[in-house]
C-alpha cells in the first residue's frame, strides 16, 4: 500500500488530539510560510504542485485560487464539506479522524488567497461533527494557532462552521454560498464566478475538505514530491468511497491513477457470495455508470483516463454493482434523488427530472411502455446543457446510460402500448 | 464606428450595439423579438427561465495579438460552442454570429416550453390572462398540439391563493420566473415575498403582515408573465380583448403617474360602461412602467352609486333635484343678488380647464378666488422649477438629490421610487425631516430638525454655502455642513419640498429658504435642477398656473362677511365643521361636488361635476409637465365637467368664457397665461418612442405595461430656463411661542380615508383606523400603553384616537394622519387627556 498522506490517522491512531498532531510534524506547514513565503509563492507551490480540486470537478486548485480578483478584501474561504454525493463519505473521514489537517490547510489557503475569514460549510446531517469541530477551532484559538497576529507576523484569522440545512444543491460552490449569506439555496448565475463576487460580494475561494487537507503536505515536502505520486495530470492521492456489492466497503487512499480492479479486488476484497460485477457507478449518481468489463476494470481512476471511459471521476465515490442488480432500478432511484434535490430555480432541471421520475415510476410499477425510453431519453437531451448549474446535466447521466448499456433491464418491465 | 459599438450578426442581420448590451435588449432593439420569461429590462438578469436560449458564434481570436483569425477566404473563424446559451444573460461583443430562429436554437426553446407545459394547468379559456400571455403566445407558437407527458400527473396545486387582499395567487400557473419576487426585492425594497421550498414544489410566500405589504405590489401583476398573480378587482372580471383603452392621469397624487383606464359594458351596471381596471401607461419621464397601488385600486368612487347625478337646489330648506336650467337660473339669480362679497374656493384636484374658469368666473363678478390649500411653492416652481430635458431617471453619479419635510413614499409613491432609484444609481440623497421616513434608508446624509424648524434647517445650509454671517444661528443640525457640500458640488441638484410640519408662514418662508439655497449653489434655471414641491393634490401646482393662490389670512376670516361662497372640487365644511360657524348664514353658496359632502348640506345650488374617468382635461403635475387625460366612459347621471358648468353659468351673468370644449379652454389658457402659450392638445397628444419598449405585441418584455400612443404631456419651461432673473428671499424667522404644551401635526398616509379612497371596498382594509403616534416621555407622563384610548382636544374641538408609541417622535409632538372632519389642516396646540375604559371594557 503506499503512502498516506490525507488519512495519517490510520498510522498515527490519535492524530486528532492536538498535540499528537503537533509531535508528528503538525502546523509545521503553516509556519514554513506565514512571514516567510509571500502569498504568491504559496500560490505558485500549488500550481506546481498539479493539485486539482477533489470536490468533483477537478480544477486546479492553483489556478482557481490565482483568479482572484486583485486589490479587493476582505477575500473569504469557504470550505466545502457538504457531501452529499450519494456513496461519498471521505471529507467526514478527514474531519472525524484527521481535522487539525484540514484546519492546517485551510489556514495555508487563506494566507495563500490573503483571507481573514474562513467558513466551513457543513451539510446540515454533520450537526456533530460540526460541534467537535468547533471545539477544535477554540483550542486552536486559545492554542495561538488562530486569531490575531498568527507566530506573530501580520496575519489574522478566524475559522467559522456554519451548518446547512440538508440540501444536495447546496453543495454547488454557488448555491452554497447563497445558502451562507441566509438565502434559500440556488446556484447563482455565472458570471462573476465566485472567485470575484462570491461571498457578501467579495471575492471567494470555495474549495472541498479533501483538496485543503492536501496543502500541509505540499508545503512541507515540496511540490515536485506531490507530483512524483498519481499521474501525470492527475497527481497526488485521492480518497475513493467504495461502497454497493464490495466485501470491504471503506475510504481507500490510493495514489490517482489506481485501477478499478486494484481498488475493488485488492483493497475492497471483491464482489461478495461469488458474483459477477455488473457496472460501476464512479461518481456516485452524478456520472454516466460504466458497464464492467476487463478494460474498464483496468482503466486507471484519473480524471483524464475515466473520462475516457465515458464517465467522470468526480468525488470518487465509487458504487459497485453485481449481477443481481436491476439497473432500471438504480435509474429508478438516481431520478428520484434528483427529482427530490432539484432546487427549482431553472426550468429543465425542475421540470425535467419530474418528468423523468415521474416515467421511471411507471416503469417501476409495471404501467411502462417501450415508448417511455424514446421519452426518457428525449427528456434527458432537453435538459442537457441547457440549466443554470450541474445538476440538471447530472440528473440524466446514470439514467441514460444505464439505458444505453443495459436496455434489457428496463425493457423487463416494458410492454407495448396499447 | 466608436469603440463603444459593436457590429454583430442576429439571424443574418447586422447590426451595431453598444458593448456588453445585453443580448437580449440589442436584438430587441434592433426588432427581433426574443421570448424571455424571467427577464425584464428593468430588472438584473437572473437566466432562470432558460427560454431565450440562442447559438452564439463567437470570433476565434490570436492568443498573442488579439486579432480574429480568418479562415481561406478572409472571413473570421467563428466558434459555436456545444451548448445554447441565454441571451437575457449574455453581453455582447464584437464580430459574434448569433442565430435566434435557427432549427437548434428554436428546438431549444420548443423544449423551454414544453417543461414548463408539464406544470402548467392551460386553463387559457377561464385565465384572466389569457389574450395577454406570453405563455400562451409562445404555446401556440411552439406547442405540439398533443401532451407527451402523462395528463394525470400534471401539478395539482392552489388555485387561489391570497397573497393579500389584492393580490392572488394561483399556484398551478406560476412558472417560478421570481419576476414578482425581484420586483419587490430589487425595484421597490419591499421584499415581502419570496420562494419557499424546492423543485417542482417551488412556491411563492408571503411572510408580511398583512400579506403582501406594499404599496407597489399591483405591479407585479402587470409584470407577472403568466396568469398566476392577478389583482382581485379584476379577477374573473373581463377578458383582455374586450376592453376599451383610455389613457388617463392619476388623480391622487402630484406625480401624475401616465395610467390607462380599462373599460367595458357591464351588465350589472344596466349596460353601461365601467373601469375594469387601471394599469400603467409607459412614461419613462414620470412614471416609467409602474403605478402605486393607490392609483391602481383607488378608482371605485368614480363609479360610486352615491355620485350627484341630478342637479339641486334648496327649497324651504331641504335639497331638491331639478333641471340643469333651473339651477343655473337659480345660481345666477343667487349670485346677482347676493354676490356683492363673493368668495370661490377651489380643489387642487380639479383640472386646469375647470381652475381657469373658474377664476374667470369669480374675478367676472368682482369677486375673490383662492385655492383651498396652505402650502407655499406654486409660483417659485413656476421660477425655478425643474424644466424641459428634465427626468429623474436620469440623475445619478454626481448629481445631488434634497427631500425635506415630506413623507414621500406616504405623499407620491412614485417620486419616493425614483428618487430612491436614483440614489442607488449613485446620486446623493439628502433627506431631511423632523422625523425618521423610509427614504433615509438611502440617503447619504440625514438632517433631523426639531418639528416647525424646517426653514431654518435649510437657512443654515445656506449659510454653509454662503458663509453670510447673520444665518449663523441656524447652523445648528448635524449634517447642514455636509449637506450643503453635496449640493454645491452636485452637477444637478433637485430639491423635494413637502409641507409636513409647516403652516402656512413657514410653508413660505421653507420655498424662500429653499428657492436661496438652490439659487446660491446655482442649481436653478438648467434641466435637472431646481424646486419639486411636493403637494397634497394632485394638480395644486396647475391652480397656481391658473392664477389661484392660497388664502393670505386663515379660511375661518375669508369667510367672514362674505354674501356668497362658491365651492368648486373642495370641502372646507367637511375638512372642518367648525368653519359653519364662520359663514354668514345667509350667505348664497354654490358647490359643484362629485359627492354629497358636508359641504353639499350647506349648500343652496349644488351642480353634479363629472369625474375625471367621464371627461377630458389637463393636469399640470408637481414637476410641471402638463398631461391630458382622456374619456374612458360616459357620464354619470347628468353630471357636467366643472368647466362647463362654470361656463354655462357665466353666460347667464355676462362673463364670457370658452364653453364649447375642454381643449377649447385649453386655447384660451395659452392665449392668456404665459407659460402655457405653447399648449395645445395636440402637442399634449405627441408620443415618442421609449426603451424599454412595452405594451404592444412586446408582452414577453413589459407586461400587462401599456406603451404610450396618446401623449407624453410637455414640461413647462420655468421663467429661470427662460432667462428671468430669480431673485432669491428668505425671511428671518419669527420668535417662536413658549411652553404652549403639545402640539399636534398632521401627517399624511397613503391609504387615507378622503373621498377618493374610501368607496375603494379593496383597500378599505388597507386604510385601518387613524391612531395618534406619540412619543415615549408624553406617553409615559400620560401613563399611556400601545392603543389606549386618548382624547384630544384643538381648536375647541374633541376627538378620541387609540395611541401608537414611537421612540423617534419627541416630547411635545404628537402626529395624527390627515383626515377629513378633523379640522386639522396644519399643526396646532392641542390637550391630552386619556380616556379611562369604562367598567364595560375593563371585561366584567
Amino acid at each position: 500500500m503506499s503512502e498516506l498522506i490525507l488519512f495519517r490517522h490510520l498510522d498515527i491512531p490519535d492524530i486528532n488530539d492536538l498535540d499528537v498532531y503537533l509531535a508528528n510534524g503538525g502546523f509545521k506547514g503553516l509556519r514554513e510560510i506565514v512571514g516567510k513565503k509571500s502569498p504568491q509563492e504559496v500560490v505558485d507551490i500549488v500550481k506546481a504542485s498539479g493539485l486539482r480540486g477533489r470536490g468533483g470537478a477537478g480544477f486546479p486548485t492553483g489556478v482557481k485560487w490565482s483568479f482572484l480578483t486583485p486589490d479587493v478584501f476582505p477575500r473569504y474561504v469557504v470550505i466545502n464539506a457538504d457531501e452529499s454525493e450519494p456513496g461519498a463519505f471521505k471529507d467526514r473521514e478527514i474531519m472525524e479522524r484527521n481535522p487539525y489537517q484540514l484546519l492546517e490547510g485551510i489556514a495555508i489557503c487563506c494566507y495563500a488567497a490573503q483571507a481573514q475569514t474562513a467558513y466551513i460549510y457543513c451539510r446540515g446531517e454533520f450537526w456533530d461533527l460540526a460541534k467537535e469541530l468547533d471545539e477544535k477551532i477554540a483550542e486552536l484559538k486559545d492554542r495561538g494557532f488562530l486569531g490575531k497576529k498568527l507566530f506573530g507576523e501580520k496575519f489574522d484569522l478566524e475559522i467559522y462552521i456554519h451548518v446547512g440545512a440538508g440540501a444536495y444543491i447546496c453543495g454547488e460552490e454557488t448555491a452554497l454560498l447563497e445558502s451562507l449569506e441566509g438565502k434559500l439555496g440556488m446556484p447563482r448565475l455565472r458570471p462573476p464566478f465566485p472567485a470575484a463576487e462570491g461571498l457578501f460580494a467579495k471575492p471567494t475561494v470555495v474549495n472541498n475538505v479533501e483538496t485543503l487537507a492536501n496543502l500541509p503536505p505540499i508545503i512541507t515536502r515540496g511540490a515536485d514530491w506531490f507530483r512524483s505520486i498519481g499521474t501525470e495530470k492527475s497527481s497526488g492521492t485521492k480518497i475513493f468511497s467504495l461502497s454497493g456489492h464490495i466485501a470491504k466497503p471503506g475510504n481507500y487512499e490510493l495514489p490517482l491513477g489506481t485501477s478499478f480492479r486494484e481498488l475493488i479486488y485488492d483493497n475492497g476484497n471483491g464482489i461478495p457470495n461469488g458474483n459477477a460485477i455488473k457496472a460501476i457507478l464512479p461518481a456516485g449518481a452524478s456520472a454516466p455508470l460504466l458497464p464492467a468489463s476487463e478494460e474498464i476494470l483496468d482503466t486507471g481512476m484519473d480524471y483524464e483516463s475515466v473520462s475516457k471511459a465515458g464517465s467522470q471521476l468526480g468525488s470518487a465515490s465509487i458504487i459497485v454493482m453485481d449481477e443481481t442488480v436491476d439497473i432500471s432500478w438504480v435509474a429508478y432511484k438516481t431520478t428520484k434523488f434528483f427529482n427530490h434535490e432539484s432546487c427549482g430555480k431553472c426550468t429543465p432541471c425542475r421540470e425535467g427530472t419530474y418528468w423523468m421520475f415521474n416515467v421511471m415510476q411507471h416503469i417501476k410499477n409495471g404501467e411502462g411502455t417501450f415508448d417511455d425510453l424514446a421519452t426518457l431519453n428525449s427528456v434527458a437531451e432537453s435538459i442537457v446543457g441547457k440549466c443554470l448549474c450541474a445538476l440538471g446535466d447530472f440528473s440524466t447521466m446514470a439514467l441514460t446510460s444505464g439505458i444505453e448499456y443495459f436496455q434489457e433491464d428496463f425493457n423487463a418491465h416494458l410492454r407495448e402500448k396499447v | 464606428m466608436s469603440s463603444s459599438q459593436v457590429k454583430l450578426m442576429i439571424d443574418g442581420n447586422t447590426l451595431e450595439a453598444p458593448r456588453g448590451m445585453l443580448l437580449v435588449d440589442a436584438a430587441l432593439r434592433a426588432g427581433i423579438d426574443v421570448p424571455v420569461f424571467c427577464y425584464h429590462p428593468k430588472m438584473e438578469p437572473v437566466g432562470m427561465c432558460r427560454m431565450c436560449l440562442v447559438e452564439i458564434g463567437r470570433p476565434s481570436r490570436d492568443r498573442q495579438s488579439g486579432e480574429f483569425l480568418l479562415d481561406e477566404n478572409d472571413q473570421p473563424i467563428i466558434n459555436f460552442g456545444p451548448n445554447l446559451e441565454t441571451a437575457c444573460t449574455t453581453r455582447i461583443d464584437e464580430g459574434w454570429v448569433v442565430y435566434i430562429n435557427s432549427e437548434r436554437a428554436l428546438e431549444g426553446q420548443k423544449q423551454i416550453v414544453e417543461f414548463l407545459l408539464t406544470s402548467h394547468p392551460l386553463d387559457c379559456p377561464v385565465c384572466d390572462k389569457g389574450g395577454e400571455c406570453p405563455l400562451q403566445d409562445l404555446t401556440m407558437l411552439h406547442g405540439p398540439g398533443i401532451s407527451r407527458f402523462s395528463f394525470h400527473d400534471k401539478m395539482n396545486s392552489l388555485k387561489r391563493v391570497a397573497l393579500g387582499e389584492l393580490i392572488i395567487l394561483d399556484r398551478e400557473r406560476c412558472i417560478q420566473c421570481a419576476r414578482c419576487i425581484r420586483f419587490q426585492e430589487e425595484i421597490v425594497d419591499d421584499p415581502v415575498i419570496e420562494f419557499s421550498n424546492r423543485g417542482r414544489s417551488l412556491e411563492i410566500v408571503t411572510f408580511s403582515e398583512p400579506g403582501f405589504d406594499s404599496y407597489f405590489s399591483g405591479n407585479t401583476t402587470d409584470i407577472c408573465p403568466v396568469g398566476a398573480l392577478t389583482t382581485s378587482d379584476f379577477r374573473f372580471g373581463s377578458r383582455p380583448w374586450e376592453l376599451n383603452a383610455a389613457a388617463s392621469i392619476c388623480p391622487h397624487c402630484p406625480v401624475g403617474c401616465n395610467i390607462i383606464l380599462n373599460t367595458r359594458r357591464e351588465v350589472k351596471m344596466g349596460g353601461s360602461e365601467i373601469v375594469k381596471r387601471v394599469l400603467p401607461r409607459q412614461n419613462e419621464m414620470i412614471n416609467e412602467i409602474w403605478i402605486c397601488d393607490k392609483g391602481r385600486f383607488a378608482y371605485s368612487y368614480a363609479m360610486d352609486s352615491e355620485r350627484l347625478s341630478q342637479p339641486m337646489i334648496r327649497v324651504g330648506g331641504e335639497l331638491e333635484e331639478t333641471s340643469w336650467d333651473n339651477a343655473l337660473k337659480v345660481a345666477a339669480e343667487g349670485l346677482k343678488q347676493s354676490g356683492a362679497n363673493l368668495l370661490g374656493l377651489a380643489g387642487g384636484r380639479a383640472s386646469n380647464e375647470d381652475l381657469y374658469n373658474f377664476k374667470q368666473l369669480i374675478q367676472g363678478l368682482d369677486g375673490v378666488s383662492m385655492l383651498n390649500d396652505f402650502m407655499a411653492g406654486g409660483k417659485q416652481n413656476q421660477q425655478i422649477g425643474l424644466g424641459p430635458g428634465s427626468n429623474l431617471g436620469d440623475l445619478g453619479v454626481g448629481d445631488a438629490i434634497v427631500v425635506i419635510a415630506s413623507d414621500l413614499l406616504e405623499e407620491a409613491p412614485i417620486w419616493w421610487l425614483r428618487v430612491k432609484q436614483a440614489a442607488e444609481r449613485g446620486a446623493k440623497l439628502i433627506v431631511a425631516n423632523a422625523r425618521f421616513t423610509k427614504l433615509e434608508k438611502y440617503s447619504a446624509h440625514t438632517v433631523r430638525y426639531s418639528f416647525g424648524d424646517a426653514p431654518e434647517t435649510v437657512l443654515g445650509m445656506l449659510h454653509y454655502v454662503t458663509g453670510d454671517s447673520s444665518l449663523n444661528k441656524y447652523a445648528k443640525v448635524d449634517g447642514q455642513e455636509e449637506s450643503a457640500r453635496i449640493i454645491k458640488e452636485a452637477t444637478n441638484a433637485v430639491l423635494f419640498m413637502g409641507s409636513e410640519g409647516s403652516d402656512s408662514e413657514s410653508s413660505k418662508r421653507l420655498v424662500q429658504a429653499c428657492g436661496s439655497l438652490l439659487a446660491a449653489t446655482e442649481h436653478i434655471g438648467k434641466a435637472n435642477n431646481g424646486l419639486i414641491p411636493v403637494w397634497l393634490k394632485n394638480n395644486t401646482q396647475g391652480a397656481w398656473d391658473m392664477g389661484l393662490t392660497p388664502p393670505e389670512k386663515h379660511l375661518a376670516e375669508e369667510f367672514r362677511d362674505r354674501t356668497a361662497l362658491y365651492l368648486m372640487a373642495c370641502d372646507p365644511f367637511g375638512d372642518n365643521p367648525e368653519m359653519l360657524q364662520e359663514l354668514p348664514q345667509d350667505a348664497f353658496v354654490i358647490v359643484q361636488e362629485l359627492f354629497h359632502t358636508p359641504s353639499v348640506d350647506r349648500a343652496d345650488v349644488v351642480f353634479p361635476a363629472q369625474s375625471f374617468i367621464e371627461r377630458d382635461g389637463t393636469l399640470t403635475s408637481g414637476e410641471r409637465v402638463v398631461q391630458l387625460f382622456y374619456p374612458a366612459v360616459s357620464p354619470h347621471g347628468e353630471s357636467l365637467p366643472d368647466w362647463k358648468i362654470l361656463a354655462r353659468i357665466g353666460a347667464l351673468l355676462g362673463v364670457a368664457m370658452e364653453s364649447t370644449s375642454a381643449a377649447g379652454v385649453m386655447n384660451r389658457i395659452a392665449e392668456d397665461i404665459e407659460d402655457y402659450g405653447e399648449i395645445h392638445y395636440r402637442e399634449l397628444m405627441n408620443r415618442e418612442d421609449q426603451w424599454p419598449p412595452v405594451g404592444g405585441k412586446q408582452i414577453y418584455f413589459g407586461g400587462t405595461a401599456y406603451e404610450n400612443s396618446q401623449g407624453i404631456g410637455i414640461r413647462l419651461s420655468s421663467r429661470a430656463q427662460r432667462g428671468e432673473a430669480y431673485e432669491p428671499v428668505w425671511k428671518e424667522s419669527p420668535k417662536k411661542p413658549k411652553g404652549e404644551g403639545i402640539r399636534i401635526v398632521p401627517i399624511v398616509k397613503l391609504y387615507d380615508q378622503g373621498t377618493t379612497v374610501l368607496p375603494s371596498l379593496l383597500l378599505a382594509q388597507r386604510i385601518g383606523q387613524p391612531e395618534l403616534v406619540i412619543g415615549q416621555e408624553d406617553a409615559d407622563r400620560l401613563l399611556l400603553q400601545n392603543g389606549a384610548q386618548v382624547e384630544v382636544q384643538w381648536n375647541g374641538t374633541a376627538h378620541q384616537f387609540p395611541v401608537a408609541i414611537d421612540n423617534d417622535i419627541p416630547e411635545g409632538i404628537v402626529l395624527l394622519p390627515r383626515n377629513r372632519q378633523l379640522g386639522l389642516e396644519m399643526p396646532m396646540a392641542c390637550n391630552l387627556t386619556p380616556v379611562k375604559p369604562t367598567s364595560k371594557e375593563k371585561g366584567e
